[in-house]
């Protein structure tokens, strides 16, 4: 099949950007999305052009280093699936795709798709841990979990930072990548002793770092891959608010 | 050089304890006026860098990711092992340590494995204590699994997810570290050389992805944590950047590389479709738990699976293994598969496939039970082959998924160049010619936590350093090497992409290099690499500059390494005239068709100095089995 892709470009952080017209033929409904982008580039090489940058790694759906947006929807039009693991068997012949970049502020573009999230790992760096030091550890079976906290919690930790959440909402907010971290390790007694320092300190830090906030859209939860509910913003705000008020 | 393996006087179970009191200890004040590099942030590079950092070392981390937490670790899925014995089914360190050896075909060393098992209990408390959500059952205590070719459930699984989470656990470890300012992070940054000092690895030169400045790093001792080099075959379970330049940089430095031709086929990932492929996908083995592989017994049978009668199928592992059935290790399981396809059994529309059919338990257990424990593999299984692997069996074949092969080390982890250490599956230490499933996160996490924080004491509070800045010539010069050799990269400006001789050689690399191994086949592999080597440096065409975001000249200058690395690996695999582990020379089989060892000619570790390009010294790095005896692997 043939697809049109209207892709953005640009060349480095400073200027600016425009979308740029590519027909792609001979794309097979067995191809990845990126193994179609792939094509598209060792082609745009051989005719002397600069190929698209895109951010790609794992290619199985978990490092959480891809992202774009495909016709608007973050990750492309599938529920629980990151952009690696999208076919062309999910688009029909003749199909536009306009292909962008994470629109927000805290993630500013490095190049053509390719966008740049250390604002994740600042957030991170304010509590996404419990604050324990390599040995010293008592035996994993010294505190019983109940299955149903710990299966709660895996559902939080499943998060992989691709930052879809942000880019899906119109306030750019990471809520619900916070929340997902912070119900993590509210749900668990590891996690609880530095609860309400980690709540606050993650909060301000997606402030600072230029995140909007939540109005409860859901959008968010909508386009995640990984479908991380936004019960753990409800979490979030909970740990926030009891965090402020005692 | 001759190799010295250092590895403790006194009996098996001692030898650590004793080495950790017997090795010198640098004063608490005294840490951080020694700098370390650690390179990789997977599971082993991050637990080494938060480690040292909390002992109090000053740490420098690098990663070409955006992230730490973007490692390839991070996609690990089945589990990892540790000998706590919890089901009470029998398990120990012995057995650990005893499965692990024979598991990798008697070419491990004894005292890296003991030690492995040894810390494997430590690893499970330290992610519990990171907050890590393993699997538990009802009474809120930890669950395990059994895992490929153990007959003990030993394995701790976070769903599919294990490595993802225990990943998550050392970026948190490592994270917490940055906040404190006890490790500084490089993102974006790839290392592209080693500095050597007066003989010893004194730092790296890197170049920013994102503005193409190349600059010198300096530091006390320099640990890579930079994964396995299973991208030199183009398709494999590895991520598309994981590359071998980091270890290929030190050994043309010194550094001897150990067992380059030990790699491991998994058997259970999802077929090639089409020539388009970038990459393949693991299947996690944890599904041979509960899947049966089967195929049909007549050849080329093009019927639907649910139209194959039961006496039409052939379940060939449980026939020919019957106590370990599906479960047999990893290499044993891929070359059946292999082997069923060769005599023309194979199924799907390339006839490179096996089934593995879930079915029975479907029927036994009920489906939310199979959702619960497989739903995301089940999923994935889904979105790539557009098929349900709930109403129709799954199709799989072997793909190169890990690479034994590494630097090699010593029992403090240092390589052959002093003051370089090598942790995880950088390293060739602790899974001889074959690795058993859930061991390598193991590994990765066994010598970053628990490990590596007291060898490399030792070394520093031993050593004599000068100082070194990167302003001195011998950094000057290792920078101007690294922008010589872009430049050059840049200019040859030929006719074929990065993408293509990379798959040209992969073919050549699967082709003769693959799963099964003969002579003619290797010579050949000689001929064709070094030719197409220099067709590379001729024809390759690498668009845009050096200054710039530029990921064709970073696969470019990984390709020019994997291009020498291949090579290797196919003298390597000529020279050990046997079959053991992943390793399978055609011409040494049993009358059944197994691996057929050479006990006599080699025991050893195949050890490769770099002399010139193409041209290798071997070195043999004796092992010697104290404790288990050799037997042959049988898993009958």
């Amino acid at each position: 099949m043939k697809v049109t892709l209207q892709v953005w470009r640009q060349k480095n952080r400073t200027t600016t950007g425009d979308f740029v017209s590519y027909d792609v033929e001979n794309v097979s409904g067995d191809m990845s999305f990126f193994e179609m982008l792939d094509m598209l580039n060792n082609s745009l090489i051989s005719e002397g052009e600069d190929p698209i940058s895109f951010d790609h790694d794992c290619r199985e759906g978990i490092c959480g280093t891809c992202g774009v947006s495909i016709n608007g929807r973050a990750h492309g039009p599938l529920k629980g699936v990151t952009t690696c693991q999208l076919h062309m068997r999910s688009f029909s012949d003749g199909d536009v795709l306009v292909v962008e970049p994470w629109r927000a502020s805290a993630f500013p573009v490095i190049r053509d798709l390719v966008v740049d999230r250390t604002s994740f790992d600042k957030i991170m760096e304010a509590g996404g841990y419990v604050s324990i030091k390599t040995g010293g550890t008592p035996d994993a079976n010294a505190i019983p979990i109940p299955k149903f906290d710990a299966e709660e919690a895996m559902d939080s930790a499943s998060c992989i930072g691709c930052g879809a959440c942000v880019a899906s909402c119109k306030n750019s907010s990471a809520m619900l990548f916070v929340g997902a971290k912070v119900s993590q390790f509210a749900l668990l007694p590891q996690g609880k002793v530095e609860r309400k320092e980690r709540a606050l300190n993650m909060v301000a830090t997606m402030d600072d770092e230029g995140f909007g906030n939540c109005s409860n859209t859901g959008a968010c939860e909508v386009e995640c891959p990984k479908e991380i509910s936004i019960i753990n913003i409800a979490r979030l705000n909970r740990e926030f608010f009891k965090a402020s008020f005692n | 050089m001759a190799l010295d393996s250092k590895i403790p006087e006194g009996p098996l179970s001692e030898k650590w304890t004793k080495h950790k009191f017997n090795m010198k200890l640098v004063n608490p004040a005294n840490k951080r006026k020694y700098k370390i590099i650690v390179v990789g942030t997977g599971l082993a590079g991050a637990s080494a860098s938060a480690t040292l950092a909390e002992l109090g070392y000053e740490v420098e981390a690098f990663s070409y990711h955006e992230s730490p937490r973007r490692a390839h670790s991070i996609a690990a899925q089945g589990g990892i092992n540790a000998a706590k014995n919890y089901p009470n089914d029998g398990d120990s360190i012995y057995r650990l340590f005893y499965d692990t050896i024979k598991g990798g075909d008697y070419r491990a060393r004894e005292a890296n494995v003991y030690r492995l098992a040894e810390v494997s209990n430590n690893i499970i408390d330290q992610c519990v204590a990171q907050g890590i959500p393993f699997a538990r059952e009802y009474g809120g205590l930890l669950d395990n699994r059994s895992f490929g070719g153990a007959q003990v459930s030993r394995t701790f699984y976070a769903r599919g997810q294990t490595g993802q989470q225990l990943l998550l656990g050392a970026y948190s470890a490592l994270i917490r570290q940055m906040n404190l300012g006890k490790v500084k992070f490089h993102n974006r940054t790839d290392m592209l050389d080693m500095i050597i000092h007066e003989g010893k690895a004194r730092g790296i030169v890197t170049r920013n992805l994102e503005t193409g400045e190349i600059k010198a790093h300096t530091a006390d001792a320099v640990i890579l944590a930079t994964g396995g080099y299973g991208n030199v075959f183009f398709l494999s379970t590895n991520a598309m950047a994981s590359n071998v330049t980091a270890s290929w940089r030190a050994h043309k430095h010194g550094a001897y590389f150990a067992n380059p031709c030990f790699t491991q086929i998994h058997p259970t990932c999802i077929p090639v479709a089409s020539d388009h492929q970038s990459k393949l996908t693991l299947m996690s083995e944890s599904l041979r738990n509960d899947g049966r592989v089967w195929v049909p017994k007549k050849k080329g049978d093009d019927r639907n699976p649910k139209d194959i009668p039961e006496n039409e199928r052939d379940y060939y592992l449980e026939r020919l293994y019957p106590s370990f059935g599906n479960l047999v290790p990893r290499d044993v399981a891929s070359r059946r598969a292999k082997e069923m396809c060769d005599l023309g059994h194979g199924v799907g529309p390339t006839k490179l496939a096996v089934y593995l059919d879930f079915e029975d338990v479907i029927e036994r257990n009920g489906k939310p039970w199979v959702v619960e424990k497989y739903g995301n593999l089940f999923d994935m299984y889904k979105q790539i082959t557009g098929e349900n692997p709930y109403k129709s069996p799954m199709m799989i074949y072997p793909a190169v998924h890990y690479t034994m092969g590494g630097l090699w080390v010593d029992y403090n982890l240092m390589s052959s160049l002093p003051g370089l250490h090598v942790l995880g599956e950088a390293n060739f230490s602790d899974h001889g010619a074959n690795r058993l499933g859930a061991s390598a996160l193991m590994q990765g996490l066994a010598d970053g936590y628990f490990v590596i924080p007291y060898t490399i004491g030792d070394y520093l509070a031993t050593e004599s350093l000068k100082p070194l800045s990167p302003k001195d010539n011998v950094c000057t010069e290792a920078v101007k090497n690294v922008q010589n050799r872009t430049k050059k990269l840049l200019n040859i400006n030929g006719s074929r992409t990065v993408d293509d001789i990379h798959k040209e050689l992969g073919k050549i690399m699967w082709e003769y290099v693959g799963m099964a191994r003969e002579k003619s086949g290797l010579e050949t592999a000689l001929e064709k690499i070094p030719k197409l080597r220099k067709e590379f440096w001729k024809d390759v065409k690498v668009p845009g500059s050096a200054n710039e975001y530029n990921p064709e000249l970073e696969k470019a200058a990984r390709l020019a390494d994997f291009l020498e690395l291949g090579e290797l690996m196919a003298r390597d695999a000529l020279e050990r005239e046997e079959s053991c582990g992943g390793h399978f020379r055609v011409e040494h089989q049993t009358d059944e068709n197994e691996a057929k060892r050479n006990d006599e000619d080699f025991t050893h570790v195949a050890s490769w100095e770099f002399e010139a390009e193409g041209k290798s010294k071997l070195h043999q790095d004796k092992l010697t089995f104290e404790n288990v005896k050799l037997t042959t692997r049988s898993y009958k």
